[in-house]
């Protein structure tokens, strides 16, 4: 049996508002956000001894503790490679926590993404590296990158363009239940889909995740504590990270089998950790921010065959009142695109029985970071 | 966005990848092959990893191969490529092993843009052969046509 195993559980959850420009700086953001969360626990910022965030964050621990006012931090760690990242600091804090490195963890994402430079834009003039076979090309966007493979999965499995709307609406629809969504108020039609305009070929703009100012944390502690905290615990049930055989981030093409991406490692060890498999799973929050990784996410952590993750999508499975809702919160597509973090806080939410698209008898939630780039994913319960 | 980004992206040369630039620059496409047990890999890499081997041979290779993928770019982007929008970016399977995969665009002919072939016209599975478009006194990058 796993040692891992609902032995630790999120307590508490805290988030900024999203928008597009937020004032204050990512360093204010992401102590705001890990305050709100402290307080959601009941916990004292004193109290806080372990930290995880991402390689890609900004704020490291000593600006972060020194401004929440945390005590002896005992336990800290980094997870590299973006988007990938987000499930991988709560499985790094879970298990410092069952090891007795730390007892109150906190992890964050503070991003101003929205306001701030595009990523892709700050690349020098000589590339290095693998890349340098890539953007002189003009293969320059995750967006380009993610679009090669997505071209490819639709010829390969007959993937179509209702697919990946199947998406981007289901997101939308979500969205639209969610006051804190950046895309509340705005309806998606399938006609408005299919009429956008296109950023890379086959994507169009709604196959892509916003660009959003935010923060958000979660609080991880021992499931003995977490039953003394105010909000019902959502045990952290199994984890796991992927890096497959050969893999390069983002442009995988250079491996037998580029469509079976990191999804499919960190699947392995989620479940070999898990009692629960995908057939008991009622929600999903899977890393969307391109709406083609629902369908490889669905076939990577085994909710259907190889090639099946497009149909899977049809018939509003993945919508409220679906076979599995998906993103319930609005995801990376329609609620806020955080690097995944808001998926976090939403499959706690599931796990209260608090969210605007609450799935009636959901006692398990997956959450996943992104696939396409080394990952992690774990498996929360009530 | 910095001045740089105005100007075309170039691949840094380093130790590994240096003899495929230079066979670029002379028109060869070449790929590395292990000399302890003979695999390729690609990109270049300082380790074999199916012997550990740190030695490779660069072959000169047919500079066939098929179409595997593709994606047609639309603005934002760099400028350089804002001007060229929508191009086309297509990923190459070489005829020699499949999972040597290259990234470049399909022109009509040498020298022609990345933006002259009608993205419709484009299919997974076309057979392609490599040319070369000189960029820098040090770099060649290849394109390709169709076969």
């Amino acid at each position: 049996m796993s040692t891992l195993r609902d032995r630790t559980a999120i307590v508490g959850i805290g988030e900024t508002p999203f928008a597009k420009k937020l004032d204050g700086s990512e360093l204010k953001l992401a102590c705001q956000a890990i305050v709100a969360a402290l307080e959601d626990a009941g916990i004292e910022a004193s109290e806080v001894d372990g930290m995880a965030s991402y390689t890609m964050e900004t704020n490291d621990e000593v600006a972060v503790a020194k401004n929440i006012g945390a005590g002896d931090v005992t336990f800290f760690s980094k997870v590299h490679y973006g988007g990938g990242a987000g499930p991988g600091c709560v499985g790094h804090l879970a298990m410092a926590v069952v090891t007795g490195q730390c007892r109150v963890g906190v992890a964050w994402r503070s991003r101003k993404r929205g306001s701030g430079q595009r990523p892709w834009a700050g690349v020098t003039q000589e590339v290095p590296g693998a890349a340098g076979f890539t953007r002189p090309f003009g293969l320059l966007r995750p967006v380009d990158e993610i679009g090669l493979l997505t071209r490819r999965y639709m010829h390969e499995y007959g993937g179509t363009r209702d697919h990946l709307a199947n998406v981007a609406l289901a997101a939308r629809r979500h969205a639209n239940r969610n006051p804190r969504a950046i895309m509340y108020e705005k309806r998606l039609t399938r006609e408005q889909y299919m009429s956008a305009r296109w950023i890379s070929e086959p994507l169009c703009l709604f196959d892509n995740c916003l660009e959003t100012d935010g923060a958000l944390a979660c609080v991880v502690v021992s499931a003995e504590r977490a039953r003394d905290c105010p909000h019902p615990p959502a045990y952290i049930h199994a984890f796991g990270q992927g890096l497959p055989p050969q893999h390069q981030t983002m442009t995988n093409y250079w491996n037998e089998d580029p469509l079976r991406g990191p999804a499919w490692a960190c699947a392995a060890a989620l479940w070999r950790g898990s009692e629960i498999r995908p057939a008991d799973i009622k929600v999903a929050q899977f890393y969307d921010a391109f709406s083609p990784l629902i369908p490889l996410s669905l076939e990577g952590y085994g909710f259907c065959k190889r090639g099946e993750g497009g149909d899977f999508t049809n018939d509003g499975a993945i919508e409220i009142g679906g076979r599995l809702p998906v993103n319930t919160s609005g995801g990376g597509l329609s609620e806020a695109y955080v690097h995944g973090f808001n998926l976090i806080n939403e499959g706690v939410r599931q796990m209260r029985s608090t969210s605007t698209s609450q799935v009636a008898g959901a006692d398990s939630c997956i959450v996943t970071a992104g696939e396409g780039v080394p990952t992690s994913a774990m498996i929360l319960r009530k | 966005m910095s001045e740089m980004t105005e100007q075309i992206l170039v691949p840094e040369i380093d130790e590994d990848n240096a003899p495929f630039w230079e066979g670029a620059r002379k028109g060869e496409l070449r790929m590395p092959r292990c000399t302890g047990c003979g695999r390729s890999w690609f990109p270049p890499r300082p380790m074999c990893a199916a012997c550990h081997g740190t030695e490779f041979q660069w072959e000169r290779v047919s500079g066939r191969g098929t179409i595997w993928s593709f994606v047609v770019p639309h603005p934002p982007l760099l400028p350089h490529f804002m001007k060229l929008a929508p191009y086309n970016v297509i990923c190459v399977a070489l005829d020699e092993d499949p999972t040597l995969r290259l990234i470049g665009n399909l022109v009509p002919e040498a020298g022609d843009p990345i933006n002259a072939v009608d993205p419709a016209a484009i299919r997974i599975g076309a057979p392609v052969r490599v040319v070369f478009e000189r960029l820098t006194e040090e770099i060649a990058l290849p394109r390709w046509v169709r076969a």
